[in-house]
């Protein structure tokens, strides 16, 4: 852990802000991730946490700020070199984001057409591997997204995101929508892909038993900044009053109730 | 002083309004003319605005052609010039009816489509997964449409043309006792190749008003059912009144003496 944190880190985050009016959602947001290194921020519903995800990812745009990947800075990149940049991505959306006029095959096989210009025969092969790897049976590529499970979907999307071998995933509220036992089952999927392929990986959620079981580090955003961060292993021994607010979801403390939403 | 604050909101609104359309117009029209082309995606467009809107095209030029035999019937039976129907059909439907008939049904039914469709994948974040799985939105989405409009209407234009003068010869021929030959030699004998053209380059425009609508309200959908529900609304009307502005234009533009 000492010689990871030593080293460049794979993602480095420095002042970071973004606004919607005089609604400061990020302000001056600061947080490094090492390589290969699966890191989970928490926060309440309207906390920035999304945000947080789509200004990284170039989604949206930040009001200021870097995001450096292994050392360049893709926010002041030009077009061209960013898009190149987010081939090396992977975002797994909350809902999935799955598209409803192709079918789960080509869904899970669309980055590798689209973006790795693999042939579609060679890529429908490809896909088939994630899929059977993230547990979903071959005959379920020829179905739609609106005819399978919400489970399913998720793994599907799971596949979708992975098949494509990004370096850096952003996993967008990972279980959100999913009973218990399919959000734990998600979440080792998403354990198992980053130890396999070794991910760097950047997860946002507000379900702490998700945030333990994928994390190695957690940090806490809150009022746009991060509040704390530590190994998964200390946060309950945090010392922090917004996180054993948070962690143990007290009515009463420090946190202040999110109203108003970007 | 609230009354100059609400006008002067909406002027500002306007203008950025006016500016998000030309910047999106100008984005798509460079992708259109750039590689790659995602062909398999353009024919399934020109399957589903052109093929799928014959019907609704055919019905209404149908009908409009015959009407427009019945009423100039009885408009020119008053000072006996009842040969010029089949002319002023004839030239009405190339000119005027055809385009702008075809154009406004098919933004009722293909604009509002490619609206709810585009919104409904912005407010599912499907079109950020597009940009995250390194395919331009643009592309995939928004240049196929446009470029099946600019192709498809004219097509459909030109077979609603066809339809519209059978109509005025289904009427004029059967009901208004002309003889068949005849109706058929003053249709040819009046129409010049501009008047079919001028009807085309219409098309070709509306097609890409069309699109162009209903792909930039969907893209900038707002959040939920109704954002969606807007931005149909919206994709609709914006392309039904730019339909008929730049028809006077083009008619301007061809026929102005």
């Amino acid at each position: 852990m000492a010689e990871r944190t030593a080293a460049l880190p794979k993602i480095r985050i420095r002042g970071l802000t973004k606004s919607f009016g005089s609604n400061h959602v990020l302000s001056g947001l600061d947080l490094d991730i090492a390589d290969a290194e699966s890191v989970v921020v928490i926060g309440g519903s309207g906390t920035g946490k999304s945000v947080l995800i789509k200004t990284v990812t170039g989604l949206m745009d930040a009001d200021s700020g870097a995001v450096e990947i292994d050392g360049t800075d893709v926010l002041s990149l030009p077009a061209s070199e960013r898009r190149a940049m987010m081939n090396r991505f992977g975002l797994l959306f909350q809902a999935g984001a799955l598209f409803d006029s192709l079918s789960v095959l080509d869904n899970v096989a669309f980055g590798l057409v689209e973006a790795q210009s693999i042939p579609r025969k060679q890529a429908h092969e490809i896909a088939l591997d994630f899929m059977a790897q993230v547990g979903l049976e071959p005959d379920v590529g020829a179905m739609y997204p609106g005819e399978i499970s919400t489970g399913m979907r998720k793994r599907a999307a799971l596949a979708r995101t992975i098949a494509t071998r990004p370096e850096v995933v952003f996993f967008d509220e990972p279980t959100t929508g999913l009973d218990p036992i399919m959000g734990d089952i998600i979440d080792e999927l998403i354990v198992k892909c980053v130890e396999e392929f070794k991910i760097t990986a950047l997860t946002i959620t507000h379900d702490m038993d998700s945030a333990r079981r994928i994390g190695n580090r957690i940090a806490m955003l809150y009022d746009g900044k991060i509040i704390w961060q530590g190994p998964t292993a200390e946060i309950d021994t945090s010392g922090n009053p917004y996180v054993h607010q948070f962690i143990n979801g007290l009515e009463e403390g420090p946190i202040e109730l999110v109203t108003s939403r970007a | 002083m609230n009354f100059l604050a609400a006008i002067g909101r909406t002027f500002l609104g306007f203008l950025a309004a006016t500016g998000r359309l030309a910047v999106f117009t100008g984005i798509t029209i460079s992708h259109c003319v750039r590689p790659p082309i995602y062909w398999r995606l353009l024919g399934r467009q020109l399957v589903d605005i052109g093929y799928y809107s014959l019907p609704v095209v055919g019905l209404t030029t149908l009908f409009s052609g015959m009407v427009l035999a019945l009423q100039s019937y009885t408009g020119f039976s008053r000072f006996n010039a009842e040969s010029a129907i089949a002319t002023v059909v004839v030239l009405s439907m190339t000119r005027e009816l055809g385009p702008v008939l075809a154009g406004l049904m098919v933004a009722g039914r293909i604009g509002a489509s490619m609206a709810a469709e585009i919104g409904t994948m912005r407010v599912t974040e499907q079109v950020d997964a597009l940009t995250t799985l390194s395919t331009s939105p643009y592309k995939y989405l928004v240049v196929p449409r446009v470029l099946a409009g600019i192709i498809s209407l004219p097509f459909l234009v030109l077979i609603g043309d066809i339809i519209g003068v059978f109509g005025g010869y289904l009427v004029g021929v059967n009901k208004l006792g002309f003889n068949a030959g005849s109706y058929l030699k003053s249709t040819f004998d009046f129409l010049e190749t501009q008047d079919v053209v001028s009807g085309l380059v219409k098309a070709a425009v509306f097609g890409f008003l069309i699109a162009l609508m209903g792909c930039y309200h969907g893209y900038h959908s707002g959040r939920g059912a109704q954002g969606v529900g807007r931005a149909t609304t919206n994709a609709v009307v914006s392309a039904s009144i730019l339909i008929l502005i730049s028809n006077y234009l083009i008619t301007e533009l061809f026929f102005a003496r």
